[in-house]
């Protein structure tokens, strides 16, 4: 039997293997090798470490990592939590040596690999990911999640339900005094995520700016995370959440019946969760193994269930139009120019913020 | 045998090998320049991408309240991304001021023309990159004002084009090399062809055949081949002086050797006592012999000297056979032997006749020579396809083991036939017409005692 002593242990006493750090981190837990926790003793013969900084909750990873650790009885997993704009800098300003980097902003992920922080990687896993889902040998894509509109149900309840986004904002437009002050979105100027949605809806479709337009007129309420919109439309505080992490979204409105996912045929976004080695790891090939492991059958099994990241699947993508992966690629370092930043979000803020 | 000659390489091997040198040589030349050529092409397409990215961004630099406003286009980036997954950095600064991107990108240190795409390599990030570098002037608060806008990528796309087409261009290469160099064994075997053919024609042709080649050669072996008639020429006369001194000889001995013969016989009729008739008999005997010699002596030199011009009459063997039979009857009829004659009728045979003629004399000559008294002689003619086989067997004392290889040399006779009149050069005549009309001769032992022999001719050339 396997027996698991995984330890929660204060962020703050366990800093020794880290550099000096200047990122915040949000949370972190180390999950001991098995085979430690079997002999009592640690011996150090055939031990190593993973360390991982994500930008993925623990409570969504930790199934993972354990199931890793079955197979991998000798690696002690070091996972740290911080947002993803922290863990850019870890990586790109102060170099702290992370084995792996797993983050939901591709547009960050891509700039890492892009000014060569990446170490390369090639497996018979990695070989099989379709062109889109990686780039290089130097990023992994292990998940696809759809950028989706929420809504109550009971508030939108003699009200039909949009399509598209001309039907969204014409909805809009004809009831402004059922949505104002009831829909949420992201605040581009401190979601990653946020930015990066909007941003590849500007350059899908005209459509962005108006509904913008519109939104803001409704005084619309704006958030940090996917997860608080999601909360608040649960408690009626929102009729509608536009631009909501479609995997979030499916865990946290599947036990209660009101909100609803609504979607958008015209273009849904899928953003896809992207793993890195950085070029400093000390541990890059456990590193490998953890993301061959994301992609294997039992990881993506694991992925779906435990952790409600749907894996990378080319199937769906062709037979449902509709959805459209964010590609990787250089195109994605566009957006992350500090005076296109600077510009869209003038936009942005002219539109939403009144 | 004749003396085996020093080798001094050979022709066809260092033709094969020069030809072959010159194939590396194209091929490698080949391989190169489509590499260069694919990596020129490779090259320009990915200038191209970048200068068109360079200029999409240049094309959204404007000026608004008094600050340069860039807004970099998805496309730009976007683009260099459908080609290759290539890393992607750009810069754009103004009066030495980087206002966005890459600061420490390196930039040209060419002066740039205003909206002309200058492409440079540099090394950034410790790899090498392929860069452009743009520059507009855009009017900011009334004054000109001058931007540059570099977009670097790295080479990995270009090298795996590079090291894709080297692939092709190596597969090319040697796939060029097998061609080229079986085209050059195949020309190389022609060339050397007509030196074999020449060789050969010389191989083939008997010992005595001083004709001088008239086969058409390739004109580098004209002179060769004009020396070598030169030298058969030369040969032919000194061989021809030989025969002819020869002949001369015979007949000039054969004369004088008539008149003792005849003295000795006229003595031999008055000679009295035993002693004396036996020495005139012996003497007889001798000058018999020596009268042969010159006879053979004398034909034999026909022989050779008729080889150079063989003439080609037409003309009936059962005849001529008959003719022959004939001369030597009486001879026959004093050993009390019988000639039986099987003779096919009308075998009309294109050939030298008086050489054919000679020889035929000699084989019967020497059939009756050796047969004992009351013996017979066959002497067959037979068609046999396109040969005639002149056969004529006696059941006298046979080969005493030596070979027909012996017997057809000059001046050798068998070892049983010391109390014969003979020159040793009848059968070396035979040997030499048969070869002349591209025939053979055979001599066997008969079975039961005796020699067979036979002259098998050609009816037509």
């Amino acid at each position: 039997m396997y027996k698991f002593t995984a330890t929660i242990v204060a962020v703050i006493l366990l800093s020794i293997n880290l550099k000096a750090r200047a990122f915040e981190i949000e949370d972190r837990k180390i999950f001991e090798a098995a085979s430690v926790a079997d002999a009592g003793s640690v011996t150090g013969i055939g031990l190593s470490e993973l360390k991982i900084i994500s930008s993925t909750d623990l409570n969504y990873f930790e199934p993972l990592v354990r199931q890793y650790q079955l197979q991998n009885p000798n690696v002690t997993v070091d996972y740290t939590v911080a947002s993803t704009a922290e863990m850019f800098k870890a990586i790109h300003a102060e170099q702290q040596p992370f084995d792996l980097v797993i983050s939901s902003a591709m547009d960050l992920q891509m700039k890492l690999v892009n000014d060569g922080f990446g170490k390369s990687y090639l497996s018979t896993q990695t070989a099989q990911l379709p062109s889109w889902a990686k780039w290089r040998d130097l990023l992994f894509a292990f998940s696809q999640e759809p950028a989706v509109v929420i809504a109550s149900a009971k508030g939108m309840d003699d009200l039909s339900i949009p399509n598209n986004r001309q039907e969204l904002i014409t909805l809009l437009r004809e009831n402004p005094d059922r949505f104002r002050g009831k829909i949420g979105t992201y605040d581009l100027r401190v979601s990653g995520a946020g930015y990066l949605f909007a941003t590849q809806d500007v350059r899908q479709s005209d459509a962005f700016w108006r509904l913008a337009e519109v939104i803001g007129s409704l005084s619309p309420k704006l958030y940090c995370c996917s997860s608080n919109m999601i909360d608040d439309l649960e408690s009626g505080e929102l009729l509608l959440a536009y631009n909501v992490f479609g995997s979030y979204a499916a865990a946290g409105l599947s036990e209660q019946q009101d909100g609803q996912i609504v979607p958008m045929l015209d273009f849904t976004h899928l953003m896809l969760r992207t793993a890195m080695i950085p070029k400093y790891s000390d541990n890059h090939l456990n590193a490998g193994g953890f993301i061959d492991f994301l992609l294997s059958d039992s990881g993506k099994a694991l992925l779906s269930s435990d952790a409600q990241l749907p894996p990378i699947q080319s199937e769906p993508v062709t037979e449902s139009p509709h959805l459209q992966p964010i590609r990787l690629g250089p195109g994605l370092l566009v957006y992350l120019d500090q005076l296109k930043r600077k510009r869209f979000l003038e936009q942005w803020t002219d539109a939403m913020i009144r | 045998m004749s003396p085996t000659l020093q080798k001094s390489g050979s022709l066809r091997r260092r033709l094969l090998l020069q030809l072959l040198l010159a194939a590396a040589l194209l091929s490698t030349f080949m391989y190169l320049s489509v590499r260069a050529v694919a990596e020129k092409a490779a090259e320009a397409t990915h200038n191209n991408i970048l200068g068109a990215s360079a200029t999409s961004i240049v094309e959204q630099l404007r000026s608004s309240n008094g600050e340069i406003v860039v807004d970099i286009p998805y496309s730009a980036f976007s683009m260099l991304g459908s080609i290759s997954d290539d890393q992607v950095f750009y810069r754009i600064e103004s009066d030495r001021e980087t206002l966005t991107g890459y600061e420490d990108l390196p930039l040209p240190d060419a002066t740039l023309e205003i909206d002309d795409p200058h492409y440079y390599t540099a090394r950034y990030k410790s790899v090498v990159i392929r860069a452009t570098a743009v520059r507009r002037v855009i009017p900011i608060a009334g004054k000109p004002k001058s931007v540059i806008v570099a977009v670097a990528q790295t080479r990995f796309g270009q090298d795996a084009i590079a090291s894709g087409v080297a692939n092709t261009a190596a597969l090319l290469g040697v796939g060029f090399f097998i061609l080229t160099g079986l085209l050059s064994w195949i020309a190389t075997n022609n060339t050397v062809k007509p030196i074999r053919t020449v060789a050969e024609k010389i191989t083939r042709r008997g010992p005595q055949d001083l004709r001088p080649l008239d086969h058409p050669v390739p004109q580098e072996l004209q002179t060769l081949v004009d020396s070598l008639n030169g030298f058969i020429g030369r040969l032919r006369g000194t061989l021809r002086r030989t025969e002819t001194f020869i002949a001369d000889a015979a007949h000039h001995v054969r004369t004088p050797l008539a008149i003792v013969r005849t003295r000795a016989e006229i003595a031999l009729r008055h000679a009295e006592g035993d002693d004396a008739r036996q020495m005139l008999r012996s003497v007889i005997r001798a000058v018999d012999e020596s009268s042969r010699s010159a006879t053979q002596l004398l034909e034999h030199a026909t022989v050779s000297y008729r080889s150079d011009q063989v003439s080609h009459e037409t003309f009936d063997v059962s005849l001529m056979l008959q003719d022959v039979m004939g001369v030597h009857e009486a001879t026959a009829e004093l050993k009390d032997l019988v000639i039986h004659a099987d003779v096919v009728q009308a075998v009309s045979l294109s050939g030298d006749r008086v050489l054919i003629e000679s020889a035929v004399h000699n084989l019967l000559d020497n059939a009756i020579k050796y047969s004992e008294p009351d013996q017979h002689i066959d002497v067959t003619l037979q068609t046999d396809g396109a040969d005639c086989l002149i056969s004529i067997c006696d059941l006298g004392r046979g080969l005493a083991g030596k070979s027909q290889a012996d017997l057809t040399q000059r001046f050798e006779r068998g070892s049983n036939v010391t109390d014969v009149v003979g020159s040793g050069l009848g059968l070396t005549i035979v040997e030499e017409v048969a070869h002349l009309h591209q025939g053979s001769f055979e001599i066997l032992p008969r079975t039961g005692g005796g020699t067979c022999t036979s002259l098998r001719l050609p009816l037509s050339r």
